[in-house]
């Protein structure tokens, strides 16, 4: 069972200390499909829970990316800015977008394990 | 209005379809191995393209009809030969497009085919436009197949024989399984390819022979990467009722004939757009680095003064870039220049390229 943590807007967050690294979910890249492009917030920024982080576009059209919890993003990932392909290709590991230092540790509590969020996703299908 | 669905609907879930509502039909956008795969099997195989959505118009009548249709269609359909086809246009008083079209001729007239959005509005104007002396159906019936892709030919032989023979934008009348279907050598995909005009009740027999015979169901995602790749225009985006074909740099489709002679609804305005200085051209975007510029857009000279807008733009699967179309004005339409495109309110580098952004290469 993974200690991954999941929002209703298809994004995981993952944590380690003060940090928590954010990405979408597998569910979200598939819904998606082909992703080409990636805009990832600077660092420093500082973010806000349920705010727009960032853009994924596939071939077909763009979306927002939200984070699930506030914080400032101390880290954002490259590699899938070069290469977008990888978020499709392993969304929930080397996919990941950018890590924040967590403000509010209990924004982490309102959001759904892999159980729950694997029903939302089954039942929404969005 | 109620979502339609083509008679292959079924058989594209089985598939593993995911659909989307496009032209008021439940329509495959893509299967279960992506867009980009998709329009790579189209390049380097044979991918079947369900576009039954599309309108078959038959329109009956002989020398009259041409005339008559030569007034609304400015294209040489006095001297078009038998099974011959060609891309042409329903335009508007102000030179506008009211819809791109295929006209072919057949023996019993001429068949027309429409895109999904326009073909009932094509039918009014079509109808208003020759009265009541032609008999003009559009088809119910009929399903529209497209098989694109560099295999197609050597494939779509095996099972209807004689479709080598066929010249790019020429068809003729086949028969499978003792039914007509009428096959034209055409597509919208850059590609060689046919489009298979055949009755409903035989479309899933005959699609699901030719994917077992490896060629692989390609949605309406990868048609439009395709179609883009190729510098086609997609109607509703990219040509529309406010553009003439001459402003949509698609001078070519109208015949010299008719270029001089006129005789067709509109002709005054693209005269006028031929002779004089046009104020805006479509033409080809290509972004610097991986940013997409999709319609809408706005496109910016150097010393940042508006200059146009795209009207589509995707990721080219082929040329691994970004690709985009759109207009701009005329002084700046020169292939290489330098332009800005304003992106979520940031400003990215772009050149005009010259279209197509893929180029066939013949070679075998």
């Amino acid at each position: 069972m993974s200690n991954k943590k999941f929002s209703k807007q298809h994004e995981w967050v993952s944590v380690e200390g003060d940090v928590a690294t954010i990405g979408i979910t597998k569910h979200a890249a598939e819904m998606l499909g082909d992703i080409v492009f990636v805009e990832l917030p600077e660092k420093g920024k500082n973010v806000e829970k349920e705010g727009q982080a960032g853009v994924v576009e596939s071939t077909k059209a763009a979306s927002d990316v939200y984070t699930p919890i506030s914080g400032e993003v101390v880290e954002s990932n490259q590699s899938i800015v070069d290469d977008p392909s990888k978020i499709n290709s392993d969304p929930e590991n080397e996919g990941w977008f950018f890590k924040l230092k967590i403000k509010n540790k209990s924004e982490i509590d309102t959001l759904m394990n892999e159980e729950e969020y694997n029903k939302f996703a089954k039942e929404s299908n969005n | 209005m109620e979502t339609q669905k083509t008679a292959l609907y079924n058989y594209h879930e089985s598939l593993g379809a995911k659909f989307m509502p496009f032209a008021g039909y439940e329509m495959p956008v893509q299967y279960p191995y992506g867009i980009i795969e998709e329009h790579k099997i189209t390049r380097s195989n044979a991918g079947l393209f369900d576009v039954s959505h599309m309108g078959q118009l038959l329109i009956e009548g002989n020398e009259d009809l041409a005339i008559e249709l030569e007034k609304i269609i400015p294209t040489d359909l006095k001297t078009i030969k038998l099974n011959q086809s060609k891309y042409s246009f329903l335009t508007n008083e102000d030179g506008g497009i009211y819809d791109d079209l295929i006209v072919t001729k057949v023996k019993k007239g001429f068949s027309i085919i429409l895109n999904a959005a326009c073909k009932n509005n094509d039918f009014k104007i079509i109808k208003t436009a020759l009265g009541n002396k032609f008999m003009i159906t559009l088809h119910k019936n009929l399903s529209l197949i497209a098989l694109q892709g560099p295999k197609s030919s050597e494939i779509l032989e095996k099972n209807i024989n004689g479709v080598l023979s066929l010249k790019f934008m020429n068809g003729n009348k086949f028969t499978y399984k003792d039914q007509d279907i009428y096959i034209t050598r055409s597509g919208y995909t850059g590609e060689d390819g046919f489009e298979i005009s055949i009755p409903n009740n035989l479309v899933e027999d005959f699609a699901k022979k030719l994917i077992t015979q490896g060629v692989k169901p390609i949605g309406l995602g990868a048609r439009d990467t395709l179609r883009l790749e190729a510098g086609l225009c997609l109607y509703g985006h990219d040509i529309n009722e406010s553009t003439t074909p001459i402003e949509a740099n698609l001078k070519w489709a109208i015949s010299k004939r008719r270029r001089k002679e006129g005789g067709f609804v509109g002709y005054s305005k693209i005269k006028s757009d031929m002779n004089g200085q046009l104020t805006r051209l479509r033409v080809g975007v290509k972004p610097e680095g991986k940013i997409i510029a999709r319609e809408g857009v706005k496109i910016f000279s150097k010393d940042d003064q508006e200059i146009g807008s795209i009207t589509s733009g995707t990721f080219g699967p082929s040329v691994n870039s970004p690709i985009a179309m759109g207009y701009v004005k005329y002084n700046f339409s020169k292939p290489n220049t330098k332009i800005i495109l304003e992106v979520r309110g940031k400003k990215y580098g772009a050149k005009i390229y010259e279209l197509p952004f893929y180029k066939k290469s013949y070679a075998r």
